[in-house]
């Protein structure tokens, strides 16, 4: 019977968490379409609904209604494999982000994570790269040029990027003494690591923003030079599912940056208030990924080879030395 | 592992050790090597549940995030930028090479094989037991015993990859030279 029930929370956390996320990822293309409408001086899609939000409702549908289309040349089970392997890490990744400290529900300690792993740090960092196979595959199984230009991008992007990102966390790890995620967020109890490890912070968004290939790092889908990028042959459901799996990734990328920089689920008030303080940092994250988007343009794509390996990764090797440096002489 | 009792164990380790096996066979026999690196990482992975039911929970995320994430990527990203795939259009051909590792292969197959069945020694119990792994947590478990008792042997590791990075470095470079 306790077995039974032990089984039971954990499938009703898995449900729940997956359920929010999608419903949290369906209304941030929402916000950024509509926020980068703003920042461009129009009003964005404001037209199905009140607000327009009934908007990602109508472009789910309407996806779910085009013709699936698959190229001739494309390597055909790789083809429809790729998205599924995008989206399955995305949601996977967010099972060890701990929302909220252990609370009591119906006379029983539940602890708010999917997923209490003792190596969750290391979990995430291992899923990141595996999410990046949805992409590669994608763009090369498609049978186009630009498609595997897209590929070839993305997995180079992900080599470069991937060390700096690692190095970023190796300070968390070494202040908080713990790769476990919510010991990691307990050891933020008196100051948060953002104002303890300020570079370490600033690293892993940059390197994070890599890893989404968001703006300034959007190499693998370039509208203006590579036509969409690894995407180009996807239409309808497969293409709505990269899509989905790009924003659940952005998601997640704030959820651990929240984690491991902004006190995760602290904040003033009661224990369950601690998911709702969760989801406000992490939208304060995601707008900062929003805004950024509307600000800078494109780099170039040897920029950012030479900015990741001569530029980011030096430095964030410096920030691990001097870190544990510091935490050696006891200062931090 | 809460609620996960040894037959369950044991019959994830099987379904997983015939994945590996079938896997890697399937790698081999593959002509489009992209289709060859991607059934290797279905054997990493494979191999990092196995890690996981021996407990061995830090080296199974080391094992999926070095080998099956960044080695294999760097893998498929070398494989597509030479074109790899278009020479599996060529076909069968029989080489001296290929002899010559075929025998290999063979021999080393037998004298694991012989290894497995002639060595029947469990090995002595070390000071890290389940019980205490699940205590102090296996990812510092790992971290005292190579930076305490093994650094020695960890540094002369690190020695060898610099060694094998200059290495690299040098052949790119005089490549470019010959060039000009």
């Amino acid at each position: 019977m306790e077995q039974l029930i032990t089984l039971s929370i954990m499938v009703v956390k898995n449900i729940v968490v997956v359920l929010v996320l999608m419903g949290f990822v369906a209304y941030t293309t929402l916000l950024e379409r509509k926020l980068l409408g703003r920042l461009q001086v129009r009003p964005g899609p404001n037209r199905v609904g009140p607000f327009g939000l009934l908007q990602p409702i109508a472009d789910g549908v309407k996806s779910f209604f085009k013709e699936d289309i698959i190229p001739d040349e494309a390597d055909k089970t790789l083809y429809v494999l790729a998205p599924g392997i995008s989206l399955f890490t995305a949601l996977s990744l967010f099972a060890v982000i701990p929302f909220g400290p252990t609370v009591e529900f119906l006379g029983r300690q539940v602890k708010l994570v999917v997923a209490d792993l003792d190596t969750g740090l290391l979990y995430l960092l291992a899923l990141a790269t595996l999410g990046e196979y949805g992409v590669v595959l994608g763009g090369w199984s498609s049978g186009n040029k630009y498609g595997v230009l897209g590929a070839l991008r993305a997995a180079a992007q992900m080599i470069s990027y991937e060390c700096a990102l690692g190095l970023a966390v190796i300070g968390t790890i070494i202040i908080a003494g713990s790769i476990n995620l919510s010991e990691i967020v307990n050891a933020q109890a008196g100051l948060w690591f953002i104002v303890k490890y300020p570079f370490g912070f600033i690293f892993y968004l940059v390197a994070g923003l890599a890893e989404i290939n968001r703006t300034p790092f959007d190499m693998p889908e370039s509208e203006s030079e590579l036509a969409c990028g690894f995407n180009i042959e996807y239409s309808s459901m497969k293409f709505a599912t990269f899509m989905i799996a790009e924003y659940a990734h952005m998601f997640t990328v704030a959820a651990i940056v929240t984690t491991l920089f902004l006190g995760g689920w602290m904040g003033p008030g009661p224990a369950y208030l601690g998911p709702l303080w969760f989801i406000i940092k992490v939208f304060v994250i995601i707008f900062f990924f929003i805004w950024e988007r509307g600000t800078y343009p494109r780099a170039r794509y040897d920029q950012i080879m030479q900015f990741g390996w001569k530029f980011l990764l030096p430095l964030t090797l410096l920030n691990v030395v001097v870190t544990a440096a510091l935490v050696a002489m006891g200062v931090l | 592992m809460i609620g996960i009792g040894l037959g369950f164990k044991w019959f994830i380790f099987v379904v997983m050790a015939l994945t590996a096996v079938g896997a890697s066979i399937i790698m081999v026999t593959r002509k489009n090597p992209i289709h060859s690196a991607l059934w290797l990482i279905v054997t990493f992975f494979s191999i990092a549940v196995l890690y996981v039911t021996l407990n061995a929970t830090f080296i199974a995320v080391a094992q999926v995030m070095v080998y099956a994430g960044a080695v294999m990527m760097l893998v498929i990203f070398v494989i597509m930028l030479i074109h790899l795939e278009w020479g599996a259009r060529l076909g069968h051909k029989k080489s001296f090479p290929k002899l010559i590792g075929s025998i290999i292969t063979i021999i080393l197959f037998l004298q694991i094989l012989a290894g497995v069945y002639t060595y029947s020694n469990t090995g002595q119990h070390g000071i890290y037991t389940a019980q205490k792994l699940a205590e102090i947590g296996n990812t510092r478990a790992v971290g005292t015993v190579l930076y305490g008792k093994y650094a020695f042997a960890f540094e002369i590791a690190s020695i060898l990859l610099l060694v094998g990075i200059v290495g690299a470095v040098l052949l790119a470079r005089k490549r470019k030279e010959q060039e000009r």
